[in-house]
């Protein structure tokens, strides 16, 4: 079932004495959605170039459906499917007319070529402009006739590189469904992006890049629970004390910190609301809230790469 | 490394698509109504001239490509001159475009080489300015039969498509300089820009050049008849690193069987000569062979050039 289609290993490339991906490990089971996470210039980009072999690696290896892809470059290429960073199109040309070029590319015959970008357009929602050009194109739309493209090739995995840059909200979601579409077809999905919202909802796994490595691979809880340390979080409003000072020798809580004034937000290994209520009381303070709620992904996300910042 | 597939995948693929693209483009609407403005200039003006002195010409069909009337240039002189701008014209952003359109990358994704890239482009800027003068020239010809009621001869004809052969070198040679230009340079602006300046110095300024760089290299001994020669030698050397002065000579031995040499000619060579007698079609294109490979060697080299720096070039803009 669990069949690896792609297998990165020790990948590095360096440009001159600056380092861009200092090694890295990958391995992506058929079907999987795996998210690239990392804030620009984590080195993102340069491990996807160089898993699809348009970039050459310093060292390192990689094997896709058990190919290398600077050996047998058509073949892999065949295979792969790939988004770059707002994908580009001949504007004067229409939207079919750039697939279609894409298909002789491909080396697709005519008949089969037509058939295909019909039903790549229309699965997209593209099929009304569609003999329109390009030029003509929101960002959204040209990033659906990148999708089509992929669908319309029919490969067996699809990389994006920052699909929903730049898109807004109800675009983002719209492309989300598509790519989850293509999950749902068998297509392998890689999907780079530096915002943890796109990926959460459509991941099955993710790795987080920092400064040309990867800091953690896995599944989203496993990321929460790794990083999330107390994973219980409780805003506390209250006037006339510091909790800061009160709050820090409580048994079970992690950190303090002061949202606001008055509104701290406290971090624990378990339910503390209790005694954080009692601390407040005691003190003189008036209590006005306390609200309990789980870490969400993105405030652990964020926690990450200020950790590693830090210990940098 | 031993790569698999064939790197000539795709080639015509691109060739094509890059040929409908420059045959549909604006740039080369216009840049074809001048040609064709400055042609049908020149060869009204040959028509004029070459009415008057039929009596006496031999060779009346090829006249009508290089006989001029002040004060219109002769219509392969207009080729020479502008052929380089049409060539230019198509690929002074052939490469830094696709980068700029941002679709390089997808287009390198597709299941082909980059060789498949650059040469279909190469190929496809050439099929277009391939199609274009063919059209000119079968023009000129149907110009000249319907003017002075004369078709061409057969050896017209076989010289008139041994001069469009060289005469598309000569356009490959600015082809393969624009699209080295865009390789290198990042910005179409900038490349267009440098692509023209050398258009320029070759095509305008280098005959003034060559011979101060002669007379700087080899200064005239006036006791000494030969360093005359010698000096002349030199500047028809530096002369001949532009391709417009090779051209020059292929039109002019192709184009006038009358012609005997491109140098200087001593008169114990002309012994024996009947002054003014054809040379049989074959002779003439010995003449200029040397001139022709050195066109299609340029080309080779500056292609090489484009094709070296273009495989090694990162993928991310």
């Amino acid at each position: 079932m669990s069949t690896v289609v792609l297998e990165a290993k020790g990948l590095a490339k360096r440009y001159g004495d600056a380092v861009a991906v200092a090694g890295i490990d990958l391995s992506v089971n058929q079907g999987e959605v795996i998210g690239l996470l990392g804030p620009n210039g984590a080195g993102k980009t340069t491990t996807i170039l160089m898993l699809l072999g348009l970039t050459e690696a310093s060292e390192g290896s990689v094997s896709i459906l058990g190919k290398d892809p600077l050996r047998r470059p058509l073949e892999v290429k065949r295979e792969v499917g790939y988004l770059p960073d707002s994908v580009g199109f001949y504007d004067t040309m229409t939207g079919r007319e750039n697939l279609a070029y894409t298909a002789k590319l491909a080396g697709m015959s005519r008949e089969l070529a037509k058939e295909r970008i019909a039903a790549a357009l229309e699965k997209v929602r593209l099929s009304a402009p569609a003999d329109r050009p390009v030029a003509t194109y929101s960002r959204g739309m040209r990033q659906r006739l990148g999708i089509a493209e992929l669908l319309m090739r029919d490969c067996r995995i699809a990389i994006l590189d920052e699909p929903t840059s730049g898109l807004d909200p109800q675009s983002t979601q719209e492309l989300l469904d598509l790519i989850l579409d293509l999950s749902r077809g068998g297509m392998t999905i890689l999907l780079s992006s530096h915002m943890l919202d796109v990926v959460q909802s459509i991941c099955s796994r993710v790795a987080l890049f920092n400064k040309g490595r990867i800091g953690f691979f896995g599944t989203i809880e496993e990321l929460a629970a790794r990083i999330g340390r107390g994973s219980f979080v409780i805003d506390v409003e209250a006037d006339g004390i510091d909790l800061g000072q009160l709050a820090g020798k409580t048994d079970g809580v992690t950190s303090v910190a002061s949202a606001s004034h008055g509104l701290w937000q406290v971090e624990a290994t378990r339910d503390v609301r209790s005694d954080l209520a009692k601390l407040v009381v005691e003190a003189g303070g008036r209590l006005k809230n306390l609200d309990l709620r789980r870490a969400r992904l993105d405030e652990a996300y964020n926690r990450y790469f200020r950790e590693v910042a830090n210990a940098a | 490394m031993q790569r698999e597939g064939s790197p000539f995948r795709g080639v015509g693929t691109v060739a094509l698509k890059e040929a409908a693209d420059h045959m549909t483009s604006a740039r080369m609407h216009l840049i074809m109504l001048l040609v064709l403005l400055t042609a049908i200039g020149a060869v009204y003006g040959a028509i004029d001239r070459i009415r008057d002195t039929t009596a006496q010409d031999a060779y009346l069909f090829l006249k009508l490509f290089t006989v001029a009337r002040e004060p219109l240039p002769s219509f392969a002189a207009f080729l020479g001159f502008l052929l380089p701008l049409v060539a230019i014209a198509l690929g002074f952003d052939a490469i830094n475009g696709e980068f700029n359109r941002r679709t390089m990358s997808r287009l390198l994704a597709q299941p082909i080489y980059r060789d498949a890239v650059l040469f279909g482009k190469f190929l496809g800027g050439l099929l277009v300015i391939a199609i274009a003068l063919l059209t000119l020239w079968l023009m000129m010809v149907g110009l000249g039969m319907l003017f002075l009621g004369l078709p061409p001869s057969g050896a017209d004809i076989v010289r008139g498509v041994f001069w469009l052969a060289a005469t598309l070198a000569y356009a490959g040679v600015w082809l393969a300089l624009a699209i080295a230009f865009s390789t290198v340079i990042r910005s179409p602006a900038t490349s267009a820009l440098a692509a023209l300046s050398v258009w320029l110095v070759l095509t305008v300024f280098w005959g003034m050049i060559a011979p101060l760089v002669a007379g700087i290299v080899v200064p005239i001994d006036p006791f000494d008849p030969m360093s005359v020669l010698n000096r002349f030698e030199w500047q028809q050397a530096i002369a001949r690193i532009s391709p417009q002065t090779l051209y020059g000579e292929v039109t002019g031995l192709l184009l006038d069987p009358a012609a005997r040499s491109v140098g200087p000619l001593f008169m114990h060579q002309m012994q024996g000569a009947v002054i003014g007698a054809p040379l049989p079609t074959m002779q003439s294109l010995l003449i200029v062979w040397p001139q022709i490979s050195g066109l299609i060697a340029a080309m080779l080299v500056l292609f090489t050039l484009a094709y070296v720096v273009f495989q090694r070039q990162e993928v991310r803009a």
